[in-house]
């Protein structure tokens, strides 16, 4: 681009303008229909193409990741819009059809209501909840419907990282597919029948949701005519043997009582006391998730799938970039995150582009529901999503290839571990977020940063001469020099500096718009005080500790 | 002079919210010189059916970014985006993508 000797000053050679795709043109792909629907920057498709199109990526996209083995659980994260709904479809239809092209997995829809946090009225939510309903059935998987007044119902567990072995190399997941499809050829006949009825024309998408449909009274443990089969023989045996869960997965259209008033109450106020609409849209997110991982763990589920769309993880690497997430945007933008350890988070429609799924949706009826967020019609420069979202669209209005090549670059991402050392001990991992604290106790710039903010939002009533102590707490900086032995000065201050040491960088950030940390809800609190509790014992054992460590490693290195 | 026209306008994804809720408008454009284009439909919108917050679907003389404009089914960059002449008994619709999810 930038020669040396490049005449600036003669006009580029005059190109003409790139052909409109008018409707003259055909179908870039068959090159016999006319177009509906322009992809990218000109490629016209014509209906039956692109649909073609939308499948084939849908399916690639697992396909060429390999991470969901034959026979998995997995949960569906819906939350009405086009997208998670656009990926249920998708879903559905893979399941149906017969052959060995066909998905593989045994999935369950979840839903988290959010009306409260976003104002709603009751009524409201129970329409809502109607029409959610009305989908659920008609698609036919096992679904959870769970509000978020929930999270105050937690255990602190749903903070940890579960380890789990490694699912193995391509040649396991190789050996998955065969062993799987063995196993379907061996009850054959009494197989064979029942796809039969499941299989449609993959061409209609009218023809997976009747049969569906007909199914759609509350399956029981008999779920033998439910696509898919193979998951219904699956899911007869546990529930009869092992009644030790919550509920079986098949009889689990699970949806607890009403939340009480109290604790819609509690939620509207904790959103009440955030001060910026970023933080509550970050808290709003973090929530989310720690709700879905512990229905997911509840009800044996190993994989979350969610439905953010290109368009979205575009715009959400860079908020997070803004947001302080540097860090960590291969695990949020990627297509897997295994940040919980047992449960993996995997977004099959990273591929898609919003303009994309709504025109599939629109053509072949996919049915969603709107339902209004926590920022429906907030000005724009109300919030960093906001605006980075305004920023994103524009540029691609001007420049299509935009989101297009900052999805690019989420890809090449890589997520390196934190000191290189894999095989050692894993390290603190953030409070909220779950992933590895990117933040020195030592001498760090953020560090200091942060004690010196803090300092700032000291309270006055505290009596200066515990000033000189405070600041060793406050920021975690020196736990080792001893300072907590004075015990009565930390605490005093404390459980907030305790909670905000055990948060990385970007969870810090959006904490400092909640002036006070009760709201939050208790699991949260009761975490952060068991690994505050357990770093300090750890820390007075350490001196006692015989140095054999020490030696092996340094012998070891 | 071109006739009055008789066209559905509707709206999904979450701009209906801006039209106090209603979905599908079947409007009747009233007969003018020049002929309705999806330009002058804009501006007759605007004027007649957007009850609220202008600023979240119409942007200069264009919709917002992020908003999708089908005509009859179709993408409208197909047809001329702004530029399109309406005919008679079309139908418009125009899909908000910003409530994503």
């Amino acid at each position: 681009m930038c020669q040396v000797g490049e005449d600036y000053g003669a006009p580029a050679p005059e190109m003409p303008p790139p052909p409109r795709a008018g409707r003259e043109l055909k179908c870039v792909k068959c090159k016999e229909d006319l177009p509906v629907v322009v992809i990218r920057a000109g490629d016209a498709f014509c209906r039956d193409c692109f649909k073609a199109f939308y499948v084939h990526k849908f399916r690639a996209v697992l396909g060429k990741n390999r991470l969901i083995f034959p026979g998995e659980k997995v949960l569906l994260a819906w939350s009405g819009g086009p997208s998670s709904s656009s990926m249920i479809w998708q879903v559905l239809e893979g399941l149906s059809r017969d052959s060995a092209k066909r998905l593989r997995f045994v999935p369950g829809i979840v839903y988290v209501d959010e009306g409260a946090a976003c104002g709603q009225s009751p009524g409201d939510r129970a329409r809502t909840l109607a029409e959610m309903k009305l989908i659920l059935q008609t698609v036919g998987f096992p679904w959870h419907i769970v509000a978020l007044e929930e999270v105050f119902s937690l255990p602190p567990s749903v903070l940890r990282y579960l380890a789990q072995e490694p699912s193995g190399t391509k040649g396991a997941y190789k050996a998955a597919v065969d062993s799987f499809l063995q196993q379907q050829h061996a009850p054959a006949e009494g197989e064979e029948q029942l796809s039969q009825p499941g299989s449609q024309d993959p061409q209609s998408p009218a023809g997976p949701p009747t049969a569906a449909q007909t199914e759609a009274q509350p399956p029981t443990a008999a779920q033998t005519e439910a696509q898919p089969p193979t998951a219904a023989q699956t899911e007869t045996q546990p529930p009869t043997a092992a009644q030790t869960e919550a509920q079986p997965p098949t009889a689990a259209q699970t949806e607890a009582q009403p939340p009480t008033a109290a604790q819609t109450e509690a939620l509207s106020r904790l959103f009440d006391s955030v001060k910026t609409l970023t933080a509550k849209e970050e808290l709003l997110q973090t929530l989310r998730t720690h709700l879905i991982l512990h229905v997911a763990r509840t009800h044996g589920y190993s994989k979350v799938m969610t439905g953010d769309s290109c368009t979205r993880l575009a715009i959400k690497l860079m908020t997070s970039l803004a947001l302080g997430r540097g860090a960590f945007l291969a695990w949020d933008t990627g297509f897997s995150d295994e940040r919980h350890g047992d449960v993996v988070v995997v977004r099959p429609m990273r591929e898609h582009t919003l303009k994309e799924v709504a025109f599939y949706n629109r053509l072949f009826a996919v049915p969603s529901v709107f339902t209004p967020a926590i920022d429906t019609k907030a000005p724009e420069k109300s919030s960093i999503h906001r605006l980075m979202e305004a920023f994103m669209l524009r540029l691609q209005a001007q420049f299509p290839s935009t989101v297009s090549t900052v999805y690019r670059t989420s890809e090449k991402l890589v997520k390196a571990p934190r000191h290189g050392s894999a095989g050692g001990p894993p390290g603190p991992r953030c409070l909220l977020c779950m992933c590895a604290l990117d933040i020195d106790t030592a001498d760090s710039a953020t560090a200091f940063g942060a004690q010196t903010s803090h300092l700032s939002h000291m309270q006055p009533p505290t009596p200066p001469a515990e000033a000189p102590t405070t600041p060793c707490c406050s920021a975690g900086v020196g736990r080792a020099q001893g300072c907590c032995q004075g015990a009565e000065p930390c605490r005093r201050e404390d459980p907030r500096a305790h909670v905000i040491e055990q948060l990385c960088y970007g969870c810090r950030v959006n904490m400092k718009d909640l002036p006070s940390l009760d709201p939050l809800p208790p699991y949260i609190l009761t975490e952060a005080q068991f690994r505050s509790q357990r770093a300090s014992v750890l820390q007075e054992m350490q001196e006692y500790l015989i140095d054999s460590d020490d030696e092996a490693q340094t012998g070891e290195s | 002079m071109a006739a009055p026209l008789s066209v559905e306008v509707e709206f999904g994804g979450g701009a209906e919210l801006l039209f106090d809720g209603v979905k599908k408008h079947q409007v009747t454009l009233p007969g003018q010189e020049e002929p309705w284009d999806i330009r002058s439909l804009l501006v007759w919108i605007k004027k007649n059916l957007l009850k609220e917050r202008p600023e979240l679907f119409i942007q200069g003389d264009s919709v917002r970014p992020g908003i999708l404009v089908l005509i009859n089914d179709a993408d409208w960059e197909l047809l001329g985006e702004l530029d399109y002449q309406l005919q008679d008994q079309d139908s418009v619709l125009f899909i908000s993508t910003l409530h994503g999810g």
